[in-house]
């Protein structure tokens, strides 16, 4: 298995070096083996389908534009992917703001508080036959992670779904490592809130490090 | 110890080290803080189950066609690609034999005072890459031969050590790159064509590990054979030696000859 990931990044080593040397279409194969991935991250990130390709469209772009500045030796998948998270950031980030500017416009609420996708997700207090539909959770699931801020939402698809360590997440956010720490676990607390009421409370799952 | 925090709790599941024994000792004796890891443990594992939609069998190809319009060639100026630091060591090599050349050209000058200096310029610039290019497909000559004779000690060797050959190669590399780009600049077609062949191997053999197994071996000797390469680099090495002789008795004829090379 080993050899194999080390022969996969020798393979992807060699067409950086091709389209450095001028093949422009040697960039198809660095496309063809980690856009699947790139697109996993960003819907992820991002949450629709728009945003989605419109990241992995850039992260490619940018890993092109940016390639003589790549470090030979280094994973090209890896590089890739940290461009994608960082664009889905400053995309979500900028979003956010004229998300938050029609709102504005449009419900001027009171106190803000309707407004707080968490907040409506406690208050629907959905029947048990929903709750069990699985399409259900998921759109509950989805404004949970809506709720987060970018940082969290990051923070937490790079650590809990993408395996990625902290500090290349720290790397992300450009912050520590203690910093980003505290943001996945901001992050778990908060879909944590808005998430439990929804699950079967009679079936908990068996936890990591309680077996014996 | 006193009940650990959620932050803690969460810590502890994603296999973090600090105080791990004790929240786990603590965790065999308390009901309540067992329940709240195992609530939390619920939700990762239905946020863990969330998926993310398959892009559909041809996603790749959908990527590249959109990608593949925005993307600039990457054809840099000639005089560009020697600037860039990391060439900066061959640049001044072929520094070197500019002079070298300009010298040359005056004492050729003197002797022949019919040379016109326009003639003379052309002349100089083909002399270098002639030279250093004849140079270059002697090196890498040698790191193709050792590479196609190399063998495992014996039968029971199970790694065979291409270290040496391959930073060679890596260096051959970048002077191969230049090379290549001046002798298109150059309009010498069939050398440029030869040493983009030659590029494609030692890029090959660059990135091979360090250390490779018999049958990786013999990959990279079979991928040296097909190309036929070492045999193009030996007529093309004898050719620029015949060319470099030419240019000493007559040179206004060496770019004819080029270009006749080039047709065929």
């Amino acid at each position: 298995m080993k050899e194999s990931v080390e022969s996969l990044r020798e393979t992807d080593a060699i067409a950086v070096e091709r389209v450095l040397a001028g093949d422009r279409d040697a960039y198809r194969t660095l496309v063809d083996r980690h856009s699947r991935n790139v697109h996993r991250l960003a819907y992820r990130l991002t949450g629709n389908a728009h945003d989605t390709e419109d990241v992995v469209q850039e992260a490619f772009l940018r890993a092109y534009q940016k390639l003589g500045q790549f470090e030979a030796r280094s994973n090209f998948g890896t590089w890739v992917y940290r461009i994608a998270a960082n664009y889905a950031i400053d995309r979500m980030r900028q979003r956010h703001k004229e998300d938050a500017r029609r709102e504005f416009r449009e419900t001027p609420g009171p106190d803000g508080a309707e407004r707080n996708p968490v907040a409506l997700v406690r208050d629907e207090s959905p029947s048990p036959e929903r709750l069990m539909q699985s399409t259900q959770l998921r759109r509950e699931m989805e404004r949970a992670l809506n709720a987060l801020s970018y940082a969290e939402r990051t923070a937490f698809v790079m650590r809990h779904w993408e395996g990625c360590g902290i500090e290349e997440i720290a790397g992300v956010l450009k912050s520590n490592t203690s910093a980003a720490k505290n943001t996945v676990f901001r992050a778990v607390q908060k879909l944590r809130r808005a998430l439990e009421p929804f699950l079967d409370a009679r079936t908990p799952a068996k936890a990591m490090g309680t077996e014996g | 110890m006193t009940h650990p925090t959620e932050e803690q709790l969460i810590a502890y599941r994603d296999g973090e080290n600090a105080r791990r024994e004790e929240i786990a000792a603590h965790l065999r004796e308390c009901g309540p803080c067992r329940n709240q890891l195992e609530r939390i443990e619920a939700v990762l594992q239905a946020l863990g189950e969330f998926p993310a939609p398959d892009p559909g069998e041809d996603y790749e190809q959908r990527v590249w066609q959109r990608l593949a319009r925005k993307l600039p060639e990457k054809q840099t100026r000639w005089w560009q690609m020697w600037l860039e630091p990391r060439r900066l060591a061959t640049a001044g090599a072929v520094l070197a034999l500019v002079v070298a050349a300009f010298v040359m050209g005056r004492i050729t000058k003197q002797v022949r005072p019919d040379t016109t200096a326009a003639a003379t310029e052309e002349q100089v610039r083909e002399r270098i890459l002639v030279v250093a290019v004849g140079e270059h497909l002697g090196k890498s000559e040698m790191v193709l031969v050792e590479l196609a004779n190399a063998l495992p000690r014996d039968a029971n060797q199970k790694r065979v050590n291409i270290s040496a050959e391959q930073h060679r190669a890596g260096d051959l590399l970048e002077e191969n790159r230049l090379y290549r780009q001046t002798a298109l600049q150059q309009g010498d077609t069939g050398l440029a064509s030869v040493l983009d062949e030659l590029e494609r191997v030692l890029v090959d053999v660059a990135h091979s590990p360090d250390e490779v197994t018999p049958a990786q071996l013999e990959s990279i000797q079979k991928r040296i054979a097909a190309h036929g390469i070492l045999f193009k680099v030996r007529v093309v090495g004898k050719d620029l030696q015949q060319r470099q002789d030419d240019m000493k008795t007559a040179p206004a004829q060496s770019r004819e000859q080029a270009r006749e090379r080039n047709k065929t």
